[in-house]
């Protein structure tokens, strides 16, 4: 089973573990990851589950579909490089120790 | 429609081969309407997979089965049909929806193009609109003080938003409203509700059709972006006014039973009402709650292509299949206290928006003017009472009222 961080804006970092095969943000709001809203729950449409990936994971995470990359426009938080949508990343073992960074909103 | 006899062997012989419990029930019946959480409860416990009598169909009200069937598009296909009418047996009432009623990869293209249409950045442009509209909104039912909060409100708000953002001309929008109910009411079993609507549609119909098409819609407006987008060579022009369509029968009606609920639960919950006082931040997650608690679009069917185990019970190929999306959003085995309007809960994953490629495309503008209306009423309203009877209104696929008398204070 995956582990994952998250930072949320303030510096504090928050662990948990993810169920083989879930997503970023499903493992998020099981374990009641505030700073993640998932308003679509999944269904890459709402961009509230905004994450910003940390640079060593970056290039490890599969490519982004155009649905990603449009819904990121419209987060309510700055776009950056590292932008991704929790909702699309699907954790496996070689995710483990993935660090996600929290964007200050979502709305 | 020609229904088949609900003692017809060869369709008891359905529920029998599946091994599914045979229900009598109506879910498109004044009974229902009325209350249909005690319905729920009894088509959810009698098992994962049921059969409907009355309408020979199969049913599913479990959490788990009807967010894996919106999930597998491919297995249980919408292009027959999302009503109880199936395409491939009956012609549609109306031309088919070419998003709604369409499977990929045809759906995959008219979905991108009204998703982007709908887009979170296009929500950016219309949100200082909507917000000064729903507060001023709010200051002039304050200052009546007691109305009726359906049509005054839950009607009044969307009409004033969302007409002028697609871009439709001023005369003729008194169609709009039939024009959704017949579409919803289209949806369910020949009764009554329904032919009624479609024997009185020809007007409406005619009033939608033109306003559909590319000269009667106002530039920069949803209508026009959507014509663009055949301009830019992602649909065709013949496809562009059926999109639009699809806005049209799907954007306004949906939302007015949205904010109708939302207001419902605030007149019942003056405690949910307060903790939304204390923290207005909260408006946006007490709608997409009240979307959960009430869903506003209670019932939607697929069609199945093949052979398939749902639950461990077989269904055949081309069978109707039931989904009760109110049931799923109350049931206990997702829900902790389903029954209870908590305007702090989790809500993410309910599917009073559907789930999966046919989740509603409009659901970011229903979001955003659910949220700037609550947070209005937030800000500005200390308190709001029920004055008098409280009438629902029976649509076979939307969940709403009809009237509701309130008197609404100031903070």
């Amino acid at each position: 089973m995956p582990s994952i961080t998250f930072i949320h804006p303030d510096g504090r970092q928050q662990q948990i573990e993810a169920g083989d095969g879930e997503s970023a943000m499903q493992a998020a709001t099981r374990n009641d990851v505030s700073g993640i809203l998932a308003e679509c729950g999944g269904n890459a449409m709402c961009a509230t589950c905004h994450v910003y990936v940390a640079e060593e994971w970056l290039a490890r995470l599969p490519a982004m579909s155009d649905d990603e990359d449009a819904l990121l426009d419209g987060a309510a938080a700055e776009r950056r490089p590292s932008s991704r949508l929790s909702c699309q990343i699907k954790l496996a073992v070689d995710l483990d120790g993935l660090v996600l960074n929290l964007p200050d909103r979502q709305l | 429609m020609s229904a088949t006899s609900p003692t017809d062997p060869a369709t008891s012989a359905k529920a029998v081969s599946a091994g599914v419990p045979s229900l009598d029930v109506d879910p498109f019946s004044a009974e229902f309407f009325e209350d249909p959480h005690r319905i729920h409860e009894v088509l959810r416990e009698a098992g994962p997979v049921v059969w409907l009598n009355k309408w020979v169909v199969f049913g599913i009200a479990r959490y788990t089965e009807v967010h894996a069937v919106l999930n597998d598009p491919i297995t249980f296909c919408s292009s027959r049909g999302v009503g109880l009418s199936d395409f491939a047996k009956e012609k549609p009432w109306r031309p088919q929806s070419i998003i709604l009623e369409a499977d990929p990869p045809a759906h995959t293209r008219t979905r991108a193009v009204l998703a982007q249409v709908l887009s979170p950045t296009a929500m950016k442009g219309v949100r200082e609109h909507f917000t000064a509209t729903a507060a001023a909104k709010v200051d002039e039912l304050l200052a009546r003080g007691s109305f009726d909060a359906v049509a005054d409100l839950a009607e009044a708000y969307p009409l004033s938003v969302f007409p002028d953002a697609m871009g439709l001309k001023q005369e003729g929008r008194e169609n709009l409203l039939p024009y959704a109910s017949l579409v919803f009411n289209a949806f369910g079993p020949p009764n009554q509700l329904r032919q009624e609507a479609i024997e009185r549609s020809a007007p409406h119909q005619a009033y939608v059709a033109a306003q559909c098409q590319r000269e009667n819609l106002a530039p920069g407006g949803f209508g026009a972006c959507v014509h663009a987008r055949a301009d830019a060579g992602d649909i065709t022009a013949e496809e562009a006014p059926l999109l639009v369509r699809s806005l049209l029968s799907a954007g306004l009606d949906t939302t007015v039973n949205g904010i109708g609920a939302a207001v419902y639960c605030l007149a019942r919950f003056p405690d949910q009402l307060a903790r939304l006082r204390s923290d207005p931040t909260l408006a946006r997650n007490a709608f997409e709650e009240a979307i959960r608690f009430e869903s506003p679009v209670q019932t939607f069917f697929r069609t199945t292509t093949r052979e398939v185990e749902l639950a461990g019970h077989h269904i055949g190929e081309g069978e109707k299949v039931l989904m009760f999306l109110g049931a799923a959003n109350r049931d206990p085995r997702r829900w902790e206290n389903p029954d209870r309007y908590d305007v702090t809960r989790r809500t993410s994953g309910h599917v009073g928006f559907g789930s999966g490629i046919h989740m509603c495309v409009g659901q970011l503008l229903a979001r955003l003017e659910g949220e700037v209306m609550l947070a209005a009423i937030a800000r500005k309203v200390g308190k709001i009472e029920i004055t008098g009877p409280v009438k629902r209104r029976y649509n076979n696929t939307l969940r709403g009222l009809e009237s509701l008398p309130i008197t609404m204070s100031p903070a």
